[in-house]
């Protein structure tokens, strides 16, 4: 049992559309994979499907070895939204000390995942006040504070300063040196060299699931995003190339 | 349920509530507000002999029907914004149960429903000398027990809103129709059959009944205790609707 995720055939219809059509793939444990795709390919519909808030039309997913959704993974599985959802009318303090009560963890470690996103210094203040990226720290504190296992991360560094975002990632790289799952979705190519591995996806389908370097190596091309663009039209041209990624791992 | 994320749930809603000093100021003045304004219509009004005066009549009824009603929009409200904000949602991956959070807004929002009520209850019996035979405290008790029922209500409904604008809208849909035929303004026995059936059906008509029982009498009735069970079978069914309706997967 080695991947934290293993989805097969996955079918989503929302509002009578197909958004996910097919996809099959493994997520690896104690390793950051990135999700990327444009905005509407699917990305948060993928995530909510892992962590069971989604009505699937077909197929499986299977988190830490137990259907996604199962009552025991509510212990083990962080996620954050896209947009922050964090009780306004309260402070960064209260938030996360509600959300670390819930998975049973006190006040201390409430104020290490708040000081973990930087936001140490506005603890008192309420989220209301907060500005966009400020409020998503807050969110990301409360998806962390419970310490899971595998932890699910939708766009968590859209409007944070190039800093800020470091900082994120290199924790990111801790917390799976530490043993922990991490799946982040992004929309920008630049932080998919980040990543330890990559699913890209496109209109519902993946495209590519393999490491950076590998993905690199198969289209030709140094610049991720390029490769990315080769892929896509390889798949367009025909669906066998569409696999060339894989095939060179 | 788990009693540690009860506790943590309902200690979260109560300090939202005190982030929010303007929502205090109203639940707490407006209603001795309204009652004072009661007074006033009744003060120059003939009391019939042998009959409590009209103020200690409608004032008692009042005592129920405020935390009943402001219990019922404040929950509404606060259940949707827990859906539109993704909170909701969020939380429900959580090891939190759906029983946690209901019982949370029902144990919070009853004890500041029982703060409303001792005020309202206070500025009733000692400024405007409300009259009841029956104790001052058993008034209390009943009317919060009608904010849980507010509280309740407005949980299982607002599973049926998608925006604020269909929130309130549940006001006029579900409580009004209650104080129309709760015995407020026509006696229960005196109404049509039919009227007196529906009557019968709404909890909110045990709530105001148990309150005359003890504006009646000096010694709780029986048939107040039984009232009081019925409104509390109605908070009990509702909040367990209200778990059916919440779906931790959505399309």
């Amino acid at each position: 049992m080695d991947d934290a995720i293993a989805v097969h055939d996955l079918l989503v219809d929302r509002g009578g559309r197909r958004v996910l059509d097919g996809i099959s793939c493994t997520v690896p444990r104690g390793a950051v994979t990135g999700l990327l795709g444009p905005s509407g390919s699917g990305k948060t519909t993928f995530m909510r499907a892992v962590v069971g808030v989604q009505v699937v039309t077909g197929g499986t997913v299977t988190v830490l070895g137990l259907p996604a959704g199962s009552p025991a993974l509510r212990h083990q599985v962080g996620y954050l939204t896209q947009a922050p959802s964090v009780y306004a009318d309260l402070t960064v303090r209260e938030n996360a000390r509600y959300f670390a009560a819930l998975h049973g963890r006190g006040r201390a470690e409430a104020d290490q995942a708040i000081s973990d996103v930087g936001l140490a210094r506005a603890a008192g203040q309420l989220v209301g006040t907060l500005s966009g990226g400020q409020r998503s720290r807050a969110s990301l504190a409360c998806a962390l504070v419970g310490e899971p296992e595998l932890v699910i991360l939708d766009e968590p560094t859209v409007g944070q300063d190039p800093v800020l975002r470091a900082d994120l990632w290199a924790r990111f790289h801790a917390m799976a040196a530490a043993g922990t799952t991490l799946l982040v979705s992004s929309h920008v190519m630049d932080e998919a060299a980040r990543c330890d591995r990559l699913l890209l996806i496109r209109e519902g389908r993946l495209i590519a699931d393999d490491s950076p370097a590998a993905i690199r190596a198969a289209a030709g091309v140094d610049d991720l995003d390029e490769a990315f663009l080769r892929l896509i039209r390889a798949g367009e041209s025909g669906p066998t190339a569409a696999t060339a990624g894989r095939e060179a791992s | 349920m788990n009693p540690r994320i009860l506790a943590a749930t309902t200690g979260r809603i109560l300090r939202q509530l005190r982030h929010d000093r303007r929502t205090i100021a109203l639940l707490v003045v407006v209603p001795s507000a309204l009652l004072t304004l009661v007074y006033f219509m009744y003060a120059d009004q003939p009391t019939p002999p042998g009959q409590p005066s009209a103020f200690d009549r409608i004032a008692l009824v009042m005592l129920g029907i405020f935390p009943f009603v402001i219990m019922f929009l404040v929950t509404s409200i606060a259940m949707l914004r827990e859906r539109t904000s993704g909170t909701l949602e969020r939380l429900l991956t959580t090891p939190l149960g759906k029983l946690d959070l209901l019982f949370g807004y029902g144990i919070a929002f009853g004890l500041a429903a029982a703060v409303q009520a001792a005020v309202a209850a206070g500025v009733a019996y000692w400024i405007f000398d409300l009259d009841t035979a029956g104790s001052s405290g058993l008034v209390i008790g009943i009317a919060v027990i009608d904010a849980v029922l507010g509280v309740a209500l407005g949980l299982f409904c607002s599973a049926f809103a998608r925006t604020e604008f269909q929130a309130v809208q549940f006001l006029p849909v579900v409580v009004v129709p209650q104080l129309l035929l709760c015995g407020l303004f026509v006696a229960r026995d005196q109404m049509a059959g039919w009227l007196q059936a529906l009557s019968d059906a709404f909890p909110l008509s045990y709530a105001i009944e148990a309150l005359q029982e003890v504006g009646a009498n000096a010694e709780p009735t029986g048939t107040m205790w039984r009232d009081v069970v019925v409104v509390l079978g109605a908070v009990v069914l509702a909040l367990v609707l209200a778990a059916a309706t919440l779906r931790r997967r959505s399309g």
